[in-house]
């Protein structure tokens, strides 16, 4: 069922294109050696290339130009050999030369696409328009003075990739996916780290509607929004702004716009006839990137599996549902810990402990992947004591949380607490003998046709048995007893 | 004259002990301390400093380590970044920047062993043909008119601080850069030899920009051997310059000495102008005659769109000028004068730190790089540019060099072509080529117009061939035999 706005006249359809600047991971700037640490101290990492000093030039980062390359082969897209940097020009206190350095007309990555998901199970290709790489600019600070604006150019000059996608996407639930899909293939790449909060990923949303079967009418973009879910909330209220705009007889203008989160609204912040004339032309400083396709090559044999190819294997070799795989390879490490974790055991136990109980005690403790309450040897041992028999399953769930709050070995705290399941058959028989016996009223009304009590004494005999019985033996004992 | 030497001289001077590096020194700073006030070549002169780099010298000298340029006296223009001491680019909007770096450039003479005596004047950003837009006034050129000595005439531009500095004897030699004729125009003004290698060369690291795909740094000096031996010093691979080219530095030197037998000289027919004053016309005649008499073989060419060339070349250096001085902003560096908000800020700064010129230049240069006019501006003369590339390309597929006059003229007098910016521009009609192709080229005295004011020819050679440029410069000037001096010079009349 595709997503539709209802408005008077009739059903309104959705039309996105997300542009997404990616800070790329490299521990210095595009052009210059200066470093790139998050939180320094203002103005600390600034070289006279970043702050334009005269006769200061650009000399590109090979690494950076890596990282982009890489990303374009994650993003299944076509790696331009030769391509071009730009300046683009405007005056701003925070963008020291009076240009940033961009691509404009040839950039770095071409088309490419992106596979999303959707919560119905259901999968859509998105195509990506272009990668380019360019440079950030610096952060000017408002707030910190009553006539002053302070300027921090820490930022100046770090690398980003501006990845623009094609207006493929249809619904604010397809444009959250996307985002989530990109993110984690930066990161399964190690090229961003996508974290919207710290702003090194940040999304302009181009937004418009139109009713079934038309061309595009007029977008609006609405810039620099910085979380997933901030992105999906302003594209449902930049459409709905455009369908009353259409509805009411007006005519929706191309202009530039930003989100207020607090109000759930965009507001205009320049309209077209305000919009800069950026000058574009080729940077005369910087040659054309050419590229070694030997180079472009090796990268693309060194690429970590990413996350399609990951979730297919997942699929293919543990019998995981596309569900269960999806949610494991989103982050990587979680793929890693759960590989850990199934290596040599059952993988669907592994996977419902992995997405169940130890997915729980990482939100409950507020700890990451990267340094989880149990670790995956560990939680594989806990699974081990339960396929020897050690412990049961319910025992399991306790040890578990021993784990989790002491940190200490499965088998420790199973032999610490005496929590080693009872196989021994003549304990059971004693054990569910002295159940029966008790309750010779319910074992009449079970005999009677009552299936429904089994499970009554299964709990009764376990809870004797401190929960430490073995279940298949208690079981096989109460049928072979009840039905003599 | 210790001041007459030539940096060969000098040098040989210098190691058999005749005089001191500090003597050598001493004796351009009082003809500085004479003559500067009047010719104002120089923005800043380092007395201290230079002294003490003469002394290093010296010491470099008697522990028998001496460089290239070891106690050489030079003049730098004010547009190379120099550590600790003030660079304006001729501009006031750099009156107070004293830059923490030294340019490449400068780095190189240094470890060479040069003295720097000081920052020589220019025009504003590099830009102009007679060194009248400079923020520190005009420069007067050294030679006079035998007729009418009264008259001050420009030095040419935009390196006119450097080309009179070193026409005057106030310097051994100079640096300059060359966007559309910066060196070699004022060389020819002043009876010089003034040389712009290929781009590439010399490193752009640490020159204030003014077009960077156009500008190239080179040397001023007295004779065709010195400029050889200053370009060795300069030039070099420059990893911080993207456009720097990883090519050997060769033995320049040597090739000043070499025959031009065999060597063959095409002579570009679109250079041959309307109007051009006869004795120009001349003096190209008789330097052809030179060289073939020196062996070598004289064949007609044919660049066919060098008439576009000065139209092109005044599209691509103020779109480029336009956004290399976009970082004059009165935020970081430089002079500033306070406004009411940023914008406001932005445009007093900018008012009232660029002079007229200047801001001609980036309003052109803005204009044609705007949106609707790009395509018919600046695209369209990039592929003039990219054919008259292919033009030298063509030329120098059947000659080694080429010869043409280096100016139209021979230096004018300040004021005059300053009505229309347009007659100035002119100036640089045989030089601006070379820039937009790359190719290197250089400017011999040659001769003397019938004022008495020198004339210079112009030889230009294939990218990265300066070996062969240098060996018809050489060619040239021990034909030319010219050995007329300017009437202001240190030990002069004036």
């Amino acid at each position: 069922m595709s997503y539709t706005i209802q408005g008077r006249t009739g059903d309104w359809e959705l039309v996105v294109g997300l542009e997404v600047h990616a800070q790329v991971i490299s521990k210095a700037k595009l052009f210059s050696g200066a470093a790139t640490a998050f939180g320094a101290d203002p103005n600390s990492q600034v070289s006279y290339v970043d702050a334009a000093f005269p006769g200061m030039l650009p000399v590109v980062n090979r690494f950076c130009v890596e990282q982009a390359v890489r990303t374009g082969l994650g993003l299944a897209a076509h790696i331009n050999p030769v391509s071009r940097f730009d300046r683009k020009n405007y005056f701003y206190a925070d963008l020291p030369q009076g240009y940033q350095i961009s691509q404009f007309d040839h950039p770095i990555v071409g088309t490419g696409t992106i596979e999303i998901e959707l919560a119905d199970g259901s999968t859509r290709q998105i195509g990506v328009t272009r990668l380019h790489l360019e440079q950030d600019a610096g952060k000017s600070i408002h707030d910190q003075h009553p006539t002053k604006s302070l300027i921090d150019l820490n930022r100046a000059g770090v690398a980003l990739m501006e990845i623009v996608s094609e207006p493929d996407i249809r619904s604010p639930e397809e444009a959250g996916a996307y985002l989530r899909k990109l993110r984690s293939i930066l990161r399964y790449l190690g090229t961003c780290d996508g974290n919207m909060e710290e702003g090194s990923m940040r999304a302009d949303v181009n937004v418009s509607v139109r009713k079934h079967g038309e061309p595009y009418r007029t977008r609006c973009e609405v810039k620099n929004v910085n979380s997933v879910r901030f992105v999906m909330q302003a594209i449902e209220a930049e459409a709905m702004r455009q369908v009353e705009i259409w509805e009411s007889g007006g005519t929706v203008e191309q202009e530039t716009r930003l989100f207020d989160p607090g109000r759930g609204e965009t507001r205009s912040m320049r309209s077209k006839e305000d919009a800069h004339d950026y000058r574009y032309f080729p940077d005369p400083d910087l040659p054309p990137l050419v590229l070694d396709e030997a180079w472009i090559e090796t990268l693309r044999a060194n690429l970590p599996e990413l996350p399609d190819a990951k979730k297919a294997r997942f699929m293919r070799e543990y019998g995981l549902s596309p569900y269960d795989a999806g949610v494991l390879v989103a982050e990587q490490a979680t793929a890693q810990f759960y590989e850990t974790v199934a290596r040599g055991r059952d993988a669907k136990i592994a996977a419902n402990w992995v997405t169940g109980d130890f997915f729980a005690a990482l939100n409950r403790t507020g700890r990451s992947i990267e340094d989880p309450p149990v670790t995956a040897t560990a939680l594989g041992q806990l699974l081990d004591l339960m396929a020897d028999g050690t412990i049961n399953g319910r025992i399991a769930k306790d040890v578990f949380e021993a784990m989790v709050d002491t940190g200490k070995a499965p088998a420790a705290i199973v032999e610490e607490k005496g929590l080693r399941q009872v196989t021994d058959t003549g304990a059971i028989e004693a054990a569910v003998d002295a159940i029966l016996a008790a309750n010779a009223g319910k074992v009449a009304e079970y005999r009677g046709g009552k299936d429904k009590l089994f499970g009554f004494f299964v709990g009764q005999t376990m809870k004797a048995m401190a929960g430490k019985g073995n279940p298949a033996l208690i079981n096989e004992t109460l049928k072979r007893k009840l039905a003599g | 004259m210790l001041t007459d030497l030539t940096i060969e001289q000098a040098r040989a001077g210098l190691r058999a002990g005749e005089f001191t590096a500090v003597d050598l020194t001493m004796a351009h700073l009082h003809a500085i301390e004479v003559l500067n006030p009047r010719l104002n070549a120089f923005i800043d002169v380092r007395h201290d400093r230079a002294l003490d780099q003469a002394r290093a010298a010296d010491a470099a000298l008697a522990a028998g380590e001496a460089r290239a340029l070891t106690g050489i006296p030079l003049a730098i223009k004010d547009l190379f970044c120099t550590a600790g001491v003030r660079t304006t680019a001729g501009s006031r909007i750099l009156e107070p920047f004293v830059p923490p770096y030294e340019s490449t450039v400068t780095a190189n003479l240094l470890r060479d062993g040069a003295v720097f005596l000081g920052k020589t004047n220019m025009d504003e950003f590099a830009m102009g043909s007679s060194n009248m837009t400079s923020a520190y006034g005009p420069v007067e050129n050294p030679w006079k008119r035998r007729q009418d000595a009264a008259a001050v005439l420009v030095p040419g531009g935009s390196s006119g601080g450097s080309a009179a500095a070193v026409a005057a004897r106030l310097a051994l030699g100079a640096t300059g850069t060359d966007t559309g004729g910066s060196i070699r125009q004022p060389a020819s003004f002043c009876g010089l030899v003034g040389v712009k290698p290929t781009y590439g060369r010399c490193s752009r690291w640490g020159v204030v920009a003014f077009a960077s795909s156009l500008d190239h740094p080179g040397p001023f000096s007295r004779t065709v051997r010195d400029g050889a031996i200053l370009l060795g010093s300069m030039a070099g691979f420059d990893p911080k310059d993207s456009t720097s080219a990883e090519m050997p530095v060769p033995d320049w030197e040597a090739a000043c000495a070499r025959s031009v037998k065999g060597l063959r000289i095409g002579v570009p027919r679109e250079y041959r102008m309307d109007g051009m004053p006869a004795e120009i016309e001349a003096l190209w005649r008789q330097g052809l005659d030179w060289l073939r008499d020196a062996g070598a073989e004289i064949v007609d060419v044919s660049l066919p769109h060098t008439k576009y060339g000065l139209a092109a070349y005044y599209v691509v250096a103020p779109a480029e000028a336009s956004s290399n001085l976009a970082r004059y902003d009165g935020v970081r560096f430089g002079a500033r004068t306070d406004g009411s908000d940023l914008r406001d800020l932005y445009e007093r700064t900018r008012a009232s730190g660029f002079g007229d010129e200047v801001r001609r230049r980036i309003m052109i240069g803005t204009y044609v790089l705007s949106a609707g006019y790009y395509d018919a501006y600046y695209l369209r003369a990039q592929k003039v540019r990219a054919l008259i590339l292919k033009d030298f390309t063509d030329a120098f597929g059947q000659v080694d060099a080429l010869l043409t006059p280096t100016a139209p003229s021979a230096a004018f007098g300040q004021g005059e072509k300053m009505d229309d910016p347009i007659t100035m521009y002119l100036n640089d009609v045989f030089t601006v080529p070379a820039n937009l192709a790359g190719v290197p080229g250089i400017s011999v005295p040659a001769g003397l117009d019938p004022n008495g004011l020198p004339l210079g020819l112009q030889v230009l050679a294939k990218p990265f061939d300066e070996a062969t440029m240098f060996t018809v410069a050489a060619a040239l000037e021990r034909a030319a035999g010219f050995e007329a001096l300017p009437t202001l010079r240190a030990g002069g009349e004036g």
